[in-house]
């Protein structure tokens, strides 16, 4: 019988800790075929961040470290420094990179690191229980806003792909979301260029992914999808922010 | 190679180089900046690299990468950086990787000053992050000192897999001394196969630090344990100063040392019994030293320029508290040799 699909060996056969409905199995499966597909899963180092995908070391059948919440960029800074022909990747959720690490992303970026970050936005804290994030939706509820984001107390979300792409170091920036099969589709290439931008050594590349929680917005999953088409979406604009690679440069 | 005269923040860049290491992260901070700046032109001549990181724990973190990537890899700073660095020394720690960390210590708590201090010896010798671990500290007293103790760290570091910190007061960074550099490794080390370089055609590396059951993470602490019990034994290292016939014994290190042993020439020449023991490592603590003169000391004089972080460290080796006597300047004062003659005598009396 012709084998018409197999799970990417750029995986390991661990059973995922991630909730029912999570969209980071979708995200690593992406980004791991899109190293098996280019022949670069044996070059791979990647840097995971503290949060759900804290383990994600485990389930990338390639090099990982575990970084200190928020500092993954800056440690990812320095294995590519020493690695320079290695594919250095940071995967990291909101609350890791757009709060306690706002710092060394900007400053990675705007190093121009030669490095892929995989950003996850699903607007709230998983692994410690659905606390309010920095990308939390101005009335959407937290654990530490349990009537909704307050703008008047707690500020507004951060966009950070719009960030980023103020700077001259990223080469590539791109957001994109899971919610629908074309978008996963969508996802996959953004992660496959960055990838290749990063082999040419031309930046820093950025794939901002946005994404859900069905646990702690207490939703199902279908649901979950749907609030990100209907809320996350519209306020996280999907689409190129920055492309040194396109005609004019963008 | 003949010697020449260097200020001691630059010495220690070149013995880094000498010593094989082509990495550092850092972040200006006062008084150690001639470091990162010297780095900053040096090492890309030997083709090594150079970062300055937009702050003290983004730099500790590029440590953590470069370590965890194979490298030797140093960074450095001056107390309040190094209070921002101790996560990522905790991580590297934890890890099992090493690293080499100069602190060039001013006066604190706080911001303090940016006159030369001793204040971060609880900090760096009983740990500043979290959990259970010790790091080698390496306490050098010249500028000769710290270019040997530096290149000396990286071995000890590659050795045993820990971080180890040069504790040095920022007037070892400051002034010029005649150095050398003759870097002899001390061992013959391994490959690091357990380094992040890509798995090739082999087996995935994983450099971790989270350990979710309780019973798997103190095992890692136990084993952290072992090594430490090993160096405990192995790396105890100390001068011994006009001990012979002494009856007291100052117990100093770092640039206070050589004051004291001014004191001590001032002392003998009025006919005091007194000599030094001075630790050449904080940790591991040396313990052999005081195991081997306890006998014949009657006190042991304790002089810092803190207020008294090495005490409770001195009891413990000569397991007797009310033979100690402390006499400190903080606050980024350097005491001087009169003081300390003053203090001496009033705690030797008439003794001679």
């Amino acid at each position: 019988m012709a084998v018409v699909f197999e799970k990417t060996k750029a995986l390991t056969d661990l059973k995922m800790h991630y909730c029912p409905g999570c969209a980071h199995g979708i995200v690593h499966r992406l980004l791991a075929e899109c190293l098996e597909e280019s022949g670069d899963v044996k070059d791979a180092i990647v840097a995971v961040p503290v949060g759900c995908a804290v383990f994600a070391n485990k389930y990338f059948n390639f090099d990982g470290i575990q970084c200190a919440h928020g500092r993954a960029p800056a440690t990812a800074t320095g294995v590519k420094r020493v690695q320079k022909d290695k594919i250095v990747i940071t995967y990291q959720g909101d609350g890791d990179l757009a709060s306690i690490g706002t710092c060394e992303i900007v400053h990675a970026a705007a190093r121009g690191e030669k490095i892929t970050t995989i950003f996850i936005n699903n607007g709230i804290y998983g692994m410690t229980g659905g606390q309010m994030a920095p990308t939390t939706l101005p009335g959407m509820k937290a654990t530490t806003a349990k009537n909704g984001r307050d703008p008047a107390v707690n500020g507004f979300p951060l966009r950070v792909s719009e960030m980023l792409a103020t700077l001259d170091g990223p080469a590539y920036i791109e957001r994109v979301s899971v919610s629908t099969p074309a978008q996963v589709t969508q996802a996959k290439k953004a992660i496959q260029k960055a990838l290749e931008i990063q082999k040419k050594g031309l930046g820093f590349t950025f794939i901002e992914v946005v994404s859900s929680c069905p646990t702690n917005w207490g939703m199902t999953p279908v649901k979950a999808m749907e609030f990100v088409r209907e809320k996350m979406i519209p306020y996280y604009p999907l689409g190129v922010y920055k492309d040194i690679t396109a005609e004019g440069g963008k | 190679m003949a010697k020449v005269l260097m200020k001691g923040n630059e010495a220690i860049g070149k013995a880094a180089i000498e010593a094989g290491c082509r990495y550092f992260f850092g972040y200006p901070i006062t008084p150690q900046s001639e470091l990162p700046e010297y780095l900053s032109s040096e090492l890309p001549k030997v083709g090594g690299m150079f970062v300055q990181a937009e702050s003290e724990v983004s730099a500790i973190n590029m440590v953590y990468g470069a370590a965890a990537a194979g490298a030797r890899v140093l960074t450095s700073s001056s107390s309040p950086g190094i209070a921002l660095k101790q996560e990522g020394i905790g991580y590297i720690t934890n890890a099992s990787l090493p690293a080499v960390i100069v602190n060039m210590m001013r006066g604190g708590p706080g911001l303090g000053t940016i006159q030369p201090g001793q204040a971060d010896y609880h900090m760096t010798v009983k740990g500043g992050s979290n959990g259970d671990y010790q790091n080698i500290v390496v306490a050098p007293a010249s500028v000769q000192e710290a270019v040997d103790m530096v290149m000396e760290a990286f071995d000890l570091a590659d050795h045993y897999r820990v971080p180890v910190i040069v504790l040095a007061d920022g007037l070892i960074g400051q002034m010029m001394e005649p150095v050398e550099f003759h870097y002899v490794p001390k061992w013959d080390l391994p490959e690091k196969d357990w380094a992040l370089r890509g798995k090739g055609d082999g087996e995935k590396h994983m450099v971790e630090n989270l350990v979710m059951e309780a019973r798997e993470c103190e095992e890692w602490n136990l084993a952290h344990y072992r090594v430490y019990r090993k160096i405990e034994e192995q790396e105890q290292d100390w001068e011994e100063y006009k001990l012979e016939d002494a009856e007291y014994a100052f117990v100093a290190y770092g640039t206070v040392s050589r004051i004291v042993k001014s004191a001590i020439s001032q002392l003998r020449e009025e006919g005091y019994k007194i000599g030094l023991i001075r630790p050449k490592k904080l940790w591991p603590f040396p313990q052999k030293a005081f195991d081997r003169w306890d006998g014949q000391i009657k006190k042991y004089l304790d002089v810092e320029m803190s207020m008294g972080q090495m005490v409770q460290d001195v009891a413990y080796a000569c397991n007797d508290k009310h033979k100690i006597e402390f006499y400190g300047r903080t606050g980024g004062i350097v005491p001087g040799v009169e003081e300390i003659v003053v203090f001496a005598k009033k705690i030797m009396g008439g003794d001679k």
